[in-house]
């Protein structure tokens, strides 16, 4: 049986961009925080948005808390590079600045994995310490985060001594055990997140020990019709009987403009609900079957801030049983 | 020289098409309409290079397995979708690892050289994420394939980065990263110069973090790179003047939705705070405009008030309890659509003065995977 997703300590929350991953870390990090958890909500990447659904004002590395129990924090791989000289290594202040910060934005450019195992190191050191809960991880997009996700590794192969390659395994025992770290990757019904979808499980599974934890599928649309429903809607737009409907409603019109465009509108929203099971079929035949799949639907709101970060929530909630 | 009016004139007088935007927004589909049409309508030889197509779609365009070399897409795959095509398309997948090695291979004094910094283990993980490597060797395959003559028009899709502006910088950051001081110091004359260092602080520091071994890794690795700094530079800087040049042309594309329109906003502003010919802006997945009609909402609100009266009306429809069910979802399913329509409009409308060609491309109901498709999207771009 594997742990239920709030009850890990660190999640960290992919997927293609543009299927609404930052909504989905806000909205975990919040159902999380209402039931009592402390939480960090963190996001990777320094150009994010995670504020806007928080309508917070700007993220910094310092964590704010956006509401209550819940706190929200900016990467900044300095401040985790100045943050881990002087936790980890006790190494004087002078050594932390000029040029060795020049030094290591060099190296890090071009070493693999120096810059990813600060954030993945500053998420597993939080989840180590316990200073919160649960960390929920607005990660790298999914072309990007296996290499976060092997940084440790990767660090661990190339530095062979000294401190830094000590760091290393501590790291790595926290982001393999399932117990303490999961990764949910969200998606949308839509043929290309889907496919990534599938490729990203099966390198998470190849390249990594981070377990997956969950699939978020974003953007549900309602299921409109049974299969009875169906039949009548297909009469109703008959002529003659939309005919009648249109003078039911006092369209005065008869099956003018008005009715025929609200009837397009439902086969639309029908047809594009169909066009899209077909990629959750396939998804979920590629899905480990333990691997459970949180469906949000899709929201028919005006814009996004913490009113719709409130009814992911709500959804994620409803489908993890809660 | 004056402003296209259409899309069509746009790609008509351009040679270069750069597709951005935010991921997700379509830019794939978008190229490769464009140059489909393009070709179809516009005649020449018409190449669509593509990131990371849909394996669907790169079916249709026969491109699967055939990664960085070009193709042409087969007159028969267009004559299948009803199509005499006047010119040629061809089509293109960029493969970042393979670009890479190609540049090193061209780039490096000797193919020993070559080989030397191929096998370094720093490099295999590097080329896969150095300084933004994939919009770097996205923008030199371009210039690469352009410098061949080989095209009429060229459209290129983007790879998905956080930050859309990302691309335009990478030669300017790969020649930064070249001329840098710190690796010349690196790399300075002397193989051990690293080791020689050892006195100064920052190498103790480094060394403690790092261990020596590792930095004589890395020195090795840029002492090898390092030979290839003229050649790279001179690159990349033929590839930013290409970008610059008035025979190239961007093109924004984007859905109408908050996170890419801001970012479809900025970019805009980048291109034009940088100079770079801001073509058209595409704006992709638009709901049907029946859905903002004013008599429609006003039906589909009277089908949710007066559900069990509007079935009475139709008493041989089916089982009422049904007809109803129906009738309100089908009033609440349009007045859901209404909303997101409203939405898009509103966003529709603070772009309004942000491209002189904006085109708009409806929200097809199911996936765009073939040239018949393409071609429905091609001419809801052209024509509107």
């Amino acid at each position: 049986m594997s742990v239920a997703l709030l009850d890990r300590r660190l999640l960290l929350v992919t997927g293609k961009g543009g299927t609404g991953k930052t909504s989905v870390t806000a909205a975990l990090a919040l159902l999380a925080a209402q039931r009592g958890t402390r939480v960090l909500a963190c996001e990777v990447d320094a150009k994010g948005n995670l504020s806007d659904f928080y309508e917070s004002p700007r993220l910094s590395f310092r964590p704010r808390e956006v509401q209550p129990g819940l706190f929200a924090m900016s990467m900044s791989t300095e401040e985790a590079l100045q943050e881990y000289l002087r936790l980890q290594l006790h190494l004087p202040a002078i050594a932390r600045i000029g040029p060795l910060a020049r030094a290591f934005d060099f190296v890090a450019t071009a070493a693999p994995g120096v810059r990813e195992i600060l954030t993945v190191g500053k998420l597993a050191y939080e989840a180590r310490e316990r200073n919160y809960g649960l960390v929920v991880a607005d990660a790298s997009a999914s072309g990007h985060v296996i290499g976060q996700l092997v940084a440790p590794k990767a660090i661990d192969e190339l530095v062979r001594v000294g401190p830094i390659h000590d760091q290393t395994g501590w790291m790595l025992d926290v982001l393999g055990d399932p117990a303490i770290t999961g990764l949910v990757i969200v998606t949308t019904p839509e043929e290309m997140p889907v496919n990534e979808t599938i490729e990203l499980i099966g390198r998470v599974r190849a390249e990594t020990d981070v377990e997956l934890a969950a699939i978020v599928v974003n953007r549900v649309l309602p299921e409109l019709f049974s299969h009875a429903d169906e039949q009548v809607f297909e009469r109703l737009r008959e002529p003659e009987v939309a005919e009648a409907v249109a003078a039911g409603v006092g369209d005065e019109g008869g099956y003018g403009a008005g009715l025929s465009a609200v009837f397009e509108a439902a086969r639309l929203a029908v047809t594009l609900r169909r066009t899209r099971a077909g990629h959750l079929d396939r998804l979920r035949e590629a899905l480990p079957a333990e691997v459970p799949m949180l469906f949000v639907p899709y929201l028919f709101t005006r814009g996004h801030g913490l009113r719709t970060t409130g009814q992911t929530a709500e959804a994620l909630s409803a489908e993890l049983g809660y | 020289m004056r402003e296209a009016a259409s899309f069509e004139q746009l790609l008509a007088a351009k040679e270069i098409v750069i597709c951005c935007g935010a991921g997700g927004v379509g830019k794939t589909t978008v190229a490769a309409a464009a140059a489909t049409m393009a070709s179809v309508s516009l005649g020449g030889t018409v190449l669509v290079l593509t990131i990371d197509p849909a394996r669907r779609l790169a079916d249709a365009l026969g491109l699967e397995a055939l990664g960085n070399n070009e193709t042409q897409v087969p007159p028969d795959v267009l004559r299948r979708a009803g199509i005499e095509p006047r010119g040629q398309l061809w089509a293109a997948m960029l493969d970042t690892k393979q670009s890479w090695d190609d540049l090193v291979r061209a780039h490096a004094p000797d193919a020993r050289t070559a080989e030397r910094i191929l096998e370094n283990p720093l490099y295999q993980n590097v080329s896969g994420r150095f300084v933004q490597s994939h919009e770097y060797i996205a923008m030199e395959r371009l210039y690469e394939i352009h410098r061949s003559g080989r095209y009429d028009l060229i459209v290129v899709d983007t790879p998905p980065t956080r930050n859309a502006i990302d691309f335009l910088a990478a030669p300017d950051r790969m020649a930064e990263f070249f001329s840098s001081r710190l690796l010349r110091w690196i790399t300075g004359p002397g193989r051990s110069r690293v080791v020689n260092l050892a006195t100064r602080p920052f190498y103790q520091v480094a060394d403690r973090l790092l261990g020596s071994q590792f930095l004589e890794d890395i020195a090795e690795f840029f002492l090898s790179f390092q030979t290839m700094y003229p050649g790279f530079i001179e690159r990349a800087t033929a590839v930013k003047r290409l970008l610059h040049d008035r025979r190239t042309t961007f093109v924004v594309v984007t859905t109408l939705e908050n996170a890419p329109v801001r970012e479809a906003e900025f970019f805009v502003s980048a291109l034009a705070d940088q100079k770079f010919h801001m073509g058209a802006l595409v704006l992709n997945k638009v709901l049907p405009a029946y859905l903002l009609d004013a008599d429609a909402a006003r039906v589909a609100e009277r089908l949710v008030a007066a559900a069990p009266a509007v079935a009475a009306a139709v008493p041989d429809a089916g089982d009422p309890a049904t007809v109803e069910r129906v009738l309100r979802e089908v009033g609440v399913s349009f007045s859901n659509f209404e909303v997101v329509a409203k939405r898009e409009a509103e966003l529709r409308a603070e772009l309004a003065q942000a491209a002189e060609v904006i085109v708009s491309v409806p929200s097809f109901e199911t996936d765009i995977f073939d040239v018949g498709g393409l071609l429905r999207i091609g001419r809801a771009v052209w024509g509107s």
